[in-house]
């Protein structure tokens, strides 16, 4: 490769370029030349390109800089001696109007304004909270009127997608958590010989506060998820707008089934992980304890009452419809560009997540008001 | 006559066992712009995916000039195939990145040229579509034509040998399709670049093409193959007849390419 060479000739008004312009090769920079040509440029400027062996974008690059300072200096430059070629795509460069107001220009913003700024989001997205959830109520008292409409099709899809399918990671999780439980429990207990309150500990660990919240948090992740990310892309494909122009309401259409099928399944999922949670307990007694399967079983049926499986029944329903609108309102209020689903995602699972704690801190507290 | 660039031979292209192509011979010409007509369904796009490297075939070759496609390993076809720009049906841009990072990525990720050239590229690029002024603006914030034009200036971010078009002209109004028309042939001219388009669209595929293929869907094959205006003077076939008329019965001089 030959190496790239400008020359300017002062008296001829010539500027001479040679050499292979191409990648891998070190190219000229426009800014560098730009000095030598200040002074003593007036009137015309040609170019002479005989000598320059081959070109890519670079080189028209090059020629597109000097060709704009030309015009800055009211210096006319002619084309003619580049190959025909650069001289079509300089041309076509050329063609269109420079659009000056496109340039985007962010103001940078002072402390206070970018508190106020992030205040306005915050009053703005509450509000947008209450007028889903608003929606929501709405759509449900239709539905309670037998006059919402969506297709019971989907309800069973719904329901068949987060209840059965959920089973496998439910299992798994709410029997390692009733091991671990059982295993901390136990240390502790051992200390006193009082290892058989592993099954009060365990029991009443599960049913009342951790299987609600295991299961609720799993589906937060699972289906929570997925509900954002699939409204998320029908709003990116104008999905819910082809809704809406039939005068079909999207939250009955999509938010009402994927809201019941959580309400519906999630305690459902929750009683069955409070039983496998107990048999992970029980796992342990049997094995680490010399507790044998009988006695851990009357041990645990005398501490739980139906009460303490009704307050983890209801935190569930809860959590349910939690994670169903933190879901789907992350789906529903989604940007529409494939980046905007995956916040909508995110945004769907941190939310679920949160409101799913603070709803169980609120709940314990208050069944301890009424002695629940 | 003109080098050949792409040879294609034998292709049969299938999606598990559901075939759609058989038997497709054809070479493209260096300097060509090279369309690939058919109606809905008729395996277009697939074709273009062979093309591309981005399908193997089930049966066949694709030889870019001496080399077959599917035969060198996987680092040698991923050289080849960055030779190629592509214009993707809707764009493709990547939503999360401004016009110019658009542009950017292909020249930060196989070159090394310092910061202010990839700049200087990307804005050059984007003159070339004229989209000048909206280098800091995202994908979603601009129209649809003017999404096409910037997913043309990023196929030709690393200068390419061989541009491809899926459906150029899909979604754009006449004159806008007629601008990208334009412009497809202005950077053919000067650039002499070997293009391929995938098109239904017959005020552009007239007014651009200079060789072209016809697939058909029932016959699963191949079945005209040359300049577009000379097919619609001289194919006898009637499927290629009815399509080149839109569908209606032949009569010459309706289009004056």
């Amino acid at each position: 490769m030959k190496p790239c060479t400008v020359e300017f000739l002062a008296d001829k008004n010539l500027i001479i370029v040679a050499g292979d312009w191409v990648m891998g090769n070190v190219t000229p920079n426009f800014m560098s030349v730009r000095h030598s040509l200040a002074a003593p440029l007036s009137g015309e400027l040609n170019i002479q390109a005989d000598a320059l062996k081959s070109w890519d974008s670079r080189f028209v690059l090059f020629v597109y800089e000097l060709q704009t300072y030309c015009q800055e200096k009211g210096i006319t430059f002619n084309l003619s001696g580049l190959p025909a070629s650069a001289q079509g795509l300089l041309k076509q460069v050329s063609a269109f109007p420079v659009r000056e107001s496109g340039n985007k220009q962010i103001p940078p913003k002072s402390f206070a304004a970018s508190i106020g700024v992030k205040t306005q989001a915050l009053v703005h997205q509450s509000t947008d909270v209450f007028n889903f959830v608003g929606e929501v109520c709405l759509s449900l008292s239709r539905f309670v009127r037998g006059k919402a409409s969506f297709r019971q099709q989907d309800l069973w899809l719904m329901i068949q997608d987060c209840g059965p399918n959920a089973l496998g990671i439910v299992t798994l999780i709410s029997v390692l958590v009733g091991l671990i439980l059982a295993f901390v429990g136990a240390m502790q207990l051992k200390i006193f010989g009082a290892q058989i309150y592993v099954a009060n500990l365990v029991g009443l660990g599960m049913v009342r506060e951790m299987g609600a919240m295991m299961t609720a948090i799993i589906m937060a992740g699972r289906t929570g998820a997925s509900y954002a990310s699939q409204l998320g892309s029908m709003q990116v494909n104008e999905e819910i707008d082809a809704l809406k122009t039939l005068g079909i309401s999207p939250i009955d259409f999509l938010v009402l089934p994927r809201l019941i099928a959580l309400v519906l399944m999630l305690p459902l999922l929750c009683i069955y992980a409070d039983f496998l949670g107990i048999l992970g307990g029980l796992l342990v007694s049997v094995t680490l304890l010399d507790i044998s399967v009988m006695e851990y079983v009357v041990q645990t049926k005398s501490a739980l009452q139906l009460g303490d499986f009704a307050t983890g029944l209801i935190k569930s329903s809860v959590f349910g419809v939690l994670v169903a609108i933190s879901g789907c309102m992350s789906g529903m209020r989604s940007g529409r560009s494939s980046s905007s689903v995956g916040d909508a995602a995110t945004s769907a699972v941190v939310a679920g997540i949160v409101s799913i704690v603070i709803a169980d801190a609120s709940l314990t507290v208050i069944y301890q008001i009424i002695g629940l | 006559m003109k080098p050949v660039q792409i040879e294609v031979k034998n292709l049969t292209m299938a999606y598990d066992d559901f075939i759609i192509q058989e038997n497709l011979n054809f070479k493209i010409h260096q300097g060509d712009i090279f369309i690939v007509m058919g109606g809905n369904g008729c395996g277009k796009s697939t074709l273009l995916r062979h093309l591309l490297g981005l399908k193997s075939p089930m049966a066949g070759e694709v030889w870019y000039q001496t080399t077959n496609l599917w035969q060198m390993n996987e680092h040698d076809r991923h050289k080849i195939m960055r030779r190629n720009g592509v214009m993707y049906q809707s764009g493709a841009l990547w939503s999360s990145l401004t016009l110019a990072e658009n542009i950017a990525l292909p020249l930060q990720e196989y070159t090394d040229l310092s910061h202010d050239e990839i700049k200087g590229l990307a804005y050059l690029k984007l003159a070339l579509v004229g989209l000048v002024g909206f280098e800091e603006y995202y994908p979603a914030e601009i129209s649809g034509g003017m999404q096409k034009r910037a997913g043309l200036a990023r196929a030709l971010a690393l200068d390419p040998d061989i541009l491809f078009f899926d459906e150029p002209s899909a979604g754009l109004d006449p004159v806008s399709a007629k601008l990208l028309d334009d412009l497809i042939l202005s950077i053919q001219a000067s650039l002499g670049t070997t293009i391929v388009v995938v098109t239904h669209d017959l005020p552009s595929l007239f007014a651009i093409g200079t060789d072209a293929i016809f697939l058909d869907s029932s016959s699963r094959t191949l079945i005209a193959q040359g300049a577009p205006k000379d097919l619609l003077k001289e194919c006898n076939n009637p499927v290629v007849q009815q399509f080149l008329n839109r569908g209606e019965s032949p009569i010459n001089g309706i289009i004056n390419a």
